[in-house]
């Protein structure tokens, strides 16, 4: 399955949920927010989603800013 | 007591700060808690997958502050729009700091994409706080529109010129019917006390604060500055004028004439 992280292509052997998806990228699901394919999910429902082949996900964090 | 009201909330500080430039995460918090601010403006930026950092949100309490995320990087209304939803569904409470910055070198706002973007985020919910030019037309527009307050900036973002846009700032501050937040280029205490002075509701800083060796000691000159510009205005300030007016009478000199 190939997914547009950020920008960019990564490929993955195998299905995943969002949750699983943020799992394996070491990242806390409180302190991401996910959107895919232009659409902003609600934490409520990144364990229900399953990604496929061709999505395109950003995953934004808050950093320091004026 | 003065406290300072936005959308119906009060704060006791009228000094908002930024959190970017600062050379570490302790200097961050040493300025935000030297500073007494109630508020503080955080970015949204694309997670570094192959080196993710511990949040930002760690080092910011939210029952002692009120995150206000802004949506500096976009370069229109629409662009602003999905990053002022993406804060939202972070969990954050629904206030925005409107950026909306086309040009990276001057980094000005667009007044006409800013006053959009204003329109669709007011109607979808958010408490919209918007930087915009120093131009009191534009103003009236966003306040009609139904925004929470005005920023109207200084000079440009991170040059440390102060007020450059006095005239026009103070029109603002006269028509207004909401908090008027000068944000944007304020490089000392004195220009954060100008603003104050001028009847501004409000300032925000950022690069000053981390941009300087001593940002806990910064914030506390700052902090000391907004109050001072404040209470200054508060009891009223003098006009200036032409001649000279002697402090002690005109008679009783000691010569005969």
């Amino acid at each position: 399955m190939k997914l547009t992280i950020n920008g960019e292509s990564h490929e993955y052997h195998e299905q995943l949920t969002v949750t699983q998806l943020l799992s394996r990228l070491k990242l806390r699901p409180d302190q991401v927010v996910v959107e895919l394919n232009r659409s902003i999910l609600a934490p409520e429902t990144h364990n229900n989603t399953e990604l496929k082949t061709g999505d395109v996900i950003e995953l934004v964090q808050f950093v320091g800013g004026g | 007591m003065d406290h300072l009201i936005i959308a119906g909330r009060q704060f006791n500080s009228r000094l908002l700060v930024g959190t970017g430039k600062f050379s570490s995460n302790q200097a961050m918090v040493a300025a935000m808690e030297n500073s007494a601010c109630e508020i503080v403006t955080v970015a949204l930026r694309r997670v570094d997958i192959d080196n993710p950092q511990d949040s930002l949100l760690s080092h910011i309490d939210p029952d002692h502050y009120l995150l206000l995320p802004n949506t500096s990087g976009a370069r229109d209304a629409e662009e602003a729009v999905r990053l002022a939803r993406l804060a939202r569904a972070a969990g954050c409470e629904p206030w925005i700091k409107l950026e909306v910055t086309p040009d990276p070198y001057y980094l000005l706002p667009d007044p006409i994409e800013t006053l959009k973007a204003a329109e669709i985020l007011v109607k979808d919910g958010f408490i919209v706080l918007p930087y915009m030019p120093a131009d009191p037309v534009l103003a009236r527009h966003l306040e009609e529109v139904g925004t929470a307050t005005v920023m109207p900036l200084g000079s440009p973002i991170g040059t440390n010129q102060g007020v450059r846009t006095r005239d026009h700032i103070a029109i603002i501050i006269e028509q207004a019917n909401i908090p008027v937040i000068v944000d944007a280029g304020l490089g000392a205490p004195s220009h954060a006390a100008e603003a104050m002075e001028m009847g501004a509701d409000a300032v925000l800083v950022n690069t000053a604060l981390a941009d300087t060796p001593d940002p806990a000691l910064m914030a506390q000159a700052f902090r000391k500055g907004v109050e001072a510009g404040r209470e200054a205005y508060l009891a009223g300030l003098g006009g200036q004028r032409l001649q000279a007016e002697a402090s002690s009478p005109l008679t009783g000199f000691l010569r005969n004439d």
